[in-house]
């Protein structure tokens, strides 16, 4: 699943970046901020109105994406890694 | 597309640095501090440099080049660079761009470093430790101060920088650069030879960053190589701070969040007039004693005139709004250092989403409200060039402190300094709508651009929402000290001279003898003033405004000192000084304040700013456009406010 689908509040680990359909640059610049394999994540808000953009914890940091940005990512739940 | 853009990047980073030319800078060892945004960068080159900073005119936070210097143990300076904050070595913005490029040894102007100095969160070790090994691969010498600690500590995640030292084999030295803790150690390894040698150790990719495009590959061997130090360090978890993650459920709450927003915007509005009343009484009466007493010591006669009626009457009818502007940054400048910023950005983004900008814009727009000038350069953290040139475009709608002197005056001579609702003053809420209005033009003027030039692109956000901290006393200190003697020299400077100018035009020719009237009718000035309000008068402007307009596109705040020189000159030569408020709610009409206050909104505006859009936009194009579609704007709004009133007034409104 990628990442604008993950709910609220639920733990997930990065599985890879790929933003084919969006700016090519768009993937370096999520691995730069840290969107790499394995780093665990979580959703701590989500704008309104329209659920767009969300903040992302990843790692010890906090950054706001828009849900086409969060879409590039892809992530599994922790628990099915477990 | 990828090429294109980082060809537009690239260029856009020239651009900027031809303007590092305009320094000339000392030989000498040069050490530039590097480090991921909001990882104390900016506090350590404070306490390090402390008043022998070099800051160019306009500093927003690390947005302008800031030099600084430390002497070495034979007393020979060592420059210091404080570098935009950045997460890699490619690129996002403009911003970035200028990090990048002197890293590289490719900015204009500027040698390459002799030695970088990592500032790496040691809270947020994983991220901070990317840019290390990008630094590392570009073979500059290097150290790492290892910055919040004390939090880190705290955290029950202390960082062994023994461990880290050995790891990395350059020196680590653990700091606190908001306290000044470990900055004596800091220093003396700046002192020494051997710290400006220290490599690191070899690795067998060293030639990987020839190329100027991301790597997926080194990205992830990178991730590898920390994972490993972070192993021997024992900190493999990433720690969360628990605070921050409390406030944010509140302030970036849909509701209260945005309740939170607008209340704190209108208590800085409603600050900036009730705090700043007793400091303005104050130098109101100083003015006033000085002019008064130099009256009365000094002959009469056009050196007197020259000194009362000019300068003390022009420079002082300017100065009298310091404390306005010192509020006014004060807030800006602590909400900046706690990290609020970047969550009012989050807040704002489906907002400005509306009107095709992104919430990043918010940050530039806001401190456009200090000056448009910082806002404009601070429009460089924006990556998307389309986004970012529509942020300078409506940058200058976003009232300014210069405005403010001019806001202040025609509130406080015009409307009633009364309470409404239980406490609410009135003046403020008028400079509350007046600010307002500015905003509504400025979406509208984005919202038109919207229809004209994006083709349906998605825009990028990506943004850091940096922990919360107290903001630093000391940090707020230099800001305002900054802003202070930006201001202070503008006054003696710009304002200086065209107040003498303006004093000339309106004291010669000398009226005939036995002339009917003021002095200041047969002058220069008051021809030209006559000429021009025969052309501003559908939009209700005297003779007097239309003289003062001009100046005050130098500077607009100089529009009240020009107002002032005006007046003490028409009023002759044997009344007391007096202060301007009283004189024009005597001798304008309601419309006519109202107008120019419509004026004042979207007022073309001064030079510096049009200059400054030409540096940052690299052509005449953005600067002619910007100032004709404000200057449309200005006499629309003016026209319409002006006939409007007329109409109403009449009827008791």
């Amino acid at each position: 699943m990628t990442l604008d689908q993950l709910p609220l509040a639920t733990r997930a680990i990065v599985v890879s970046v790929n933003s084919a359909n969006h700016p090519a640059i768009w993937a370096a610049w999520l691995t730069d901020i840290g969107f790499l394999p394995d780093e665990p994540l979580e959703v701590t808000v989500v704008g309104r109105p329209g659920g767009d953009p969300i903040v992302v914890r990843i790692g010890s940091s906090t950054f706001a994406l828009r849900l086409c940005e969060a879409s590039c990512v892809n992530v599994i739940l922790q628990n099915d890694e477990a | 597309m990828r090429e294109r853009n980082t060809a537009k990047r690239r260029s856009l980073g020239r651009v900027q640095l031809k303007e590092s030319r305009v320094h000339l800078y000392p030989t000498g060892r040069l050490a530039a501090l590097v480090g991921n945004p909001n990882c104390g960068k900016t506090a350590l080159f404070n306490r390090l440099t402390g008043s022998s900073q070099k800051v160019a005119n306009y500093a927003g936070v690390t947005v302008e080049r800031k030099e600084g210097r430390v002497l070495d143990s034979s007393r020979a300076p060592i420059r210091v660079l404080d570098l935009p904050g950045t997460y890699s070595l490619y690129p996002r913005s403009p911003d970035e761009s200028v990090t990048v490029n002197v890293l590289r040894g490719m900015a204009v102007g500027e040698k390459k470093p002799d030695l970088v100095i990592c500032v790496v969160d040691a809270t947020n070790l994983r991220r901070s430790l990317r840019l290390v090994l990008s630094v590392k691969r570009l073979g500059i010498p290097y150290l790492i101060a290892l910055n919040m600690t004390d939090l880190a500590n705290k955290r029950g995640a202390s960082v062994n920088a023994e461990l880290l030292s050995q790891a990395l084999g350059v020196p680590v030295v653990n700091i606190v650069a908001t306290s000044g803790q470990g900055l004596a150690e800091l220093q003396t390894l700046l002192r020494s030879q051997e710290t400006w040698q220290s490599r690191g150790w070899a690795e067998p990719d060293a030639m990987q960053m020839e190329h100027n495009q991301p790597d997926t590959r080194t990205a992830i061997s990178d991730n590898e190589a920390i994972r490993k130090i972070l192993q021997t360090l024992g900190l493999e978890k990433a720690t969360v701070n628990a605070a921050t993650e409390k406030i944010d459920r509140v302030l970036l709450h849909p509701f209260f969040g945005s309740v939170v927003l607008v209340a704190l915007l209108f208590i800085i509005f409603q600050a900036v007039f009730t705090l700043a009343e007793v400091p303005m009484s104050w130098i109101e009466a100083a003015t006033a004693t000085i002019g008064n007493q130099a009256k009365e010591r000094l002959p009469d006669g056009w050196p007197r005139s020259l000194l009362v009626d000019g300068i003390i009457a022009g420079l002082g009818g300017v100065i009298v709004f310091l404390p306005q502007i010192v509020i006014l940054f004060f807030f800006i400048l602590a909400l900046e250092d706690s990290g609020y910023l970047p969550r009012a950005a989050f807040l704002l983004d489906r907002l400005m989403g509306s009107v095709g900008l992104s919430g990043r814009s918010f940050i530039p727009l806001l401190s456009s409200f200090a000056c448009a000038i910082p806002g404009i350069m601070a429009a460089r953290t924006i990556a998307d060039n389309r986004d970012r040139l529509v942020t300078i475009a409506i940058a200058p709608l976003m009232t300014c402190s210069a405005r403010l002197p001019i806001y202040a005056l025609l509130i406080g001579a015009f409307i009633p300094a009364k309470n409404i609702l239980g406490g609410i003053q009135v003046q403020g809420l008028v400079l509350f709508t007046l600010y307002l209005l500015g905003i509504a033009g400025a979406f509208a003027v984005a919202w038109i651009l919207k229809k004209f030039n994006l083709k349906g692109q998605t825009r990028s956000l990506m943004m850091e929402l940096p922990e919360y901290r107290w903001p630093s006393a000391r940090n707020i200190a230099i800001g305002l000290w900054q802003r202070i003697t930006i201001f202070l020299r503008r006054v003696g400077g710009i304002i200086l001279i065209l107040t003498v100018l303006l004093w000339f035009l309106a004291s010669f020719p000398a009226a005939p003898l036995g002339a009917a009237g003021t002095a200041i009718e047969y002058s220069l000035a008051g021809t030209l003033g006559r000429m021009l309000a025969v052309v501003f008068e559908p939009i209700g402007f005297n003779w007097q405004i239309s003289i003062a307009l001009v100046p005050g596109l130098a500077a607009r705040e100089v529009a009240v000192s020009s107002l002032a020189t005006v007046y003490a000159l028409s009023a002759g030569a044997e009344s007391n000084v007096q202060a301007l408020a009283p004189i024009i709610a005597k001798s304008w009409s309601f419309a006519t304040a109202l107008s120019l206050l419509a004026w004042y909104v979207f007022a073309p505006q001064c030079l510096s700013t049009l200059a400054v859009i030409k540096r940052e936009t690299g052509g005449w194009k953005m600067p002619i456009i910007t100032a004709a579609y404000l200057f449309m704007l200005a006499c629309g709004a003016a026209f319409v406010t002006y006939r409007l009133a007329l109409w109403l007034l009449p009827y008791g409104l």
